[in-house]
């Protein structure tokens, strides 16, 4: 860890690496998130109207449940969990072919420092573009949630409208975030760890990324709790 | 020149090197040769620093390598040019790309100057117009020359080659040996090339070192190693009948 973040060569390459990255792990995730997020909005909403036929209910409490659900869990939780299984078998296993392609130690030979170089970039990327990740799905949750809804007659669209505004408190969409930013940064090191202490071939490179991916995700749980209990009590 | 005194390596108790002692002069091609798992390999990791020696000192025009910090270490390997058994070429970057990210990554020249550079180091290694293939789009033998060109692209003082040869038929060998040998005539490089490629080592080697069990077994030239009675060598180099009997014509041709 010490060697990731240690005296840098050229920065004008880290900038550009970073641009790689930022397209690499960001954008091309962008997809699966925004899937994922459109179907647990809808399901979010469908799952809550069908459990408050009791009359005293108030409608809205659908459209208050599915923000609360994106906002506090889905969207970070639940996202990052999604991406640690997508870009931290990506970082595991490219780093780890890397390894046992002897590419490491030729840009060791070189004197670059390989764990800065190959590492360093995707952390940076990670924790600059996840938060745009789980604010789109947030985004894309809750309007999957108000079509859907809406669309069933499950609740109106000024009901939900007010739904989503009652009691609202900008204080959780910080929480959410900051919970991001240490999920990125769990998922880009770990994986990066692993990859870069690969050794052997084709086998251990898959072992390394099952790791990653494992790891990654236990990580991500026990940093939610300890997270939340520092947050929000 | 390279010096390695004394070097001793091991691994979770177990002795690769021992006591090994080498030195390597400008302008000659020395072969490190030795069964697998004899510890040529590891020699070479040890000399390059990617190991750290247990015991004993490596010099590099007598700066000594083994004391100096990460970041000394640094400007010596900017000396430092290594071809890889596999190539090592990095998959997501171009031909043009792998030669020029040396360049890019410790010298000061303008765009113009390193792709000047990059033109003439593939020229050099028969690879004009291949600038914009990627490494997956490049025949084994097109790798190893692309591996040359980028260990040469910053003008280094010695270049170790990991078995140059292997995996290649054995006119491209011809071609990779003799350019390995040009390019340490041209450029007075320090050359060290590790295999156990009988043809390479009598086509171009200057001083053989044969590695055995871990330590320096026997030292000569590729005249010396035809008439040598060391009986380990010997059993490496003309492991069949078929070979002995070449060796024993070989040896009334030069007597």
């Amino acid at each position: 860890m010490r060697n990731v973040f240690s005296r840098l060569e050229q920065r004008s390459i880290y900038r550009r690496l970073i641009v790689d990255e930022l397209d690499k792990l960001g954008l091309q995730s962008l997809g699966i998130v925004a899937l994922l997020s459109l179907f647990m909005g809808a399901v979010v909403t469908l799952q809550t109207a069908a459990n408050i036929d009791a009359g005293w209910i108030p409608r809205w409490t659908i459209g208050f449940t599915t923000r609360q659900t994106m906002i506090l869990e889905f969207s970070s939780t639940i996202v990052c969990l999604i991406l640690s299984g997508k870009v931290g078998s990506n970082v595991a296993s490219e780093i780890g072919t890397m390894r046992i392609t002897e590419q490491i130690d030729a840009l060791d030979i070189m004197g670059v420092n390989s764990a800065s170089y190959l590492i360093l970039p995707k952390i940076v990327a990670a924790v600059l573009i996840f938060p745009f990740l789980v604010m789109i799905s947030m985004t894309v949750g809750i309007a999957a949630g108000a079509v859907v809804g809406i669309a069933n007659e499950a609740i109106s669209i000024s009901a939900f409208e007010y739904g989503i505004q009652y009691d609202f408190s900008s204080y959780d969409i910080v929480y959410t975030l900051i919970k991001t930013l240490f999920f990125a940064f769990i998922i880009t090191t770990v994986s990066g760890y692993h990859g870069y202490y690969t050794d052997g071939g084709a086998l251990e490179v898959g072992q390394s990324s099952t790791k990653a991916v494992v790891y990654s995700i236990v990580l991500i749980m026990i940093a939610n709790y300890l997270l939340t209990q520092i947050l929000l009590l | 020149m390279i010096e390695a005194l004394n070097i001793t390596k091991s691994f979770h108790g177990n002795t690769v090197l021992q006591d090994v002692s080498v030195s390597f002069e400008p302008g000659q091609v020395s072969f490190i040769i030795g069964r697998s798992g004899s510890g040529k390999s590891v020699l070479t990791k040890c000399l390059v620093g990617l190991f750290e020696v247990d015991a004993g000192q490596v010099f590099f025009n007598d700066r000594n390598f083994t004391s100096m910090d990460r970041w000394q270490r640094k400007d010596v390997r900017k000396d430092v040019g290594m071809l890889f058994q596999g190539s090592a070429l990095f998959d997501s970057l171009t031909v043009e790309q792998n030669v020029m990210f040396p360049l890019d990554m410790f010298s000061n020249y303008s765009k113009e100057e390193k792709m000047e550079r990059v033109n003439f180091c593939l020229k050099r290694v028969n690879l004009e117009n291949k600038n914009k293939l990627f490494p997956s789009e490049l025949s084994g033998g097109m790798k190893k020359r692309t591996g040359i060109a980028r260990a040469i692209a910053m003008n280094p003082k010695y270049l170790f080659c990991d078995e140059p040869n292997s995996g290649l038929d054995p006119q491209t060998s011809i071609v990779i040996d003799n350019l390995i040998k040009d390019i340490t005539n041209e450029f007075q490089i320090t050359t060290v090339v590790v295999s156990h490629d009988m043809n390479s080592v009598m086509e171009i080697g200057d001083k053989i070192y044969f590695i055995h069990q871990g330590k320096k077994w026997w030292t000569g030239s590729r005249s010396e190693i035809l008439i040598t009675d060391n009986k380990e060598l010997n059993d490496f180099i003309f492991p069949s009948g078929f070979m002995k009997e070449i060796r024993e014509n070989l040896r009334r041709k030069q007597f």
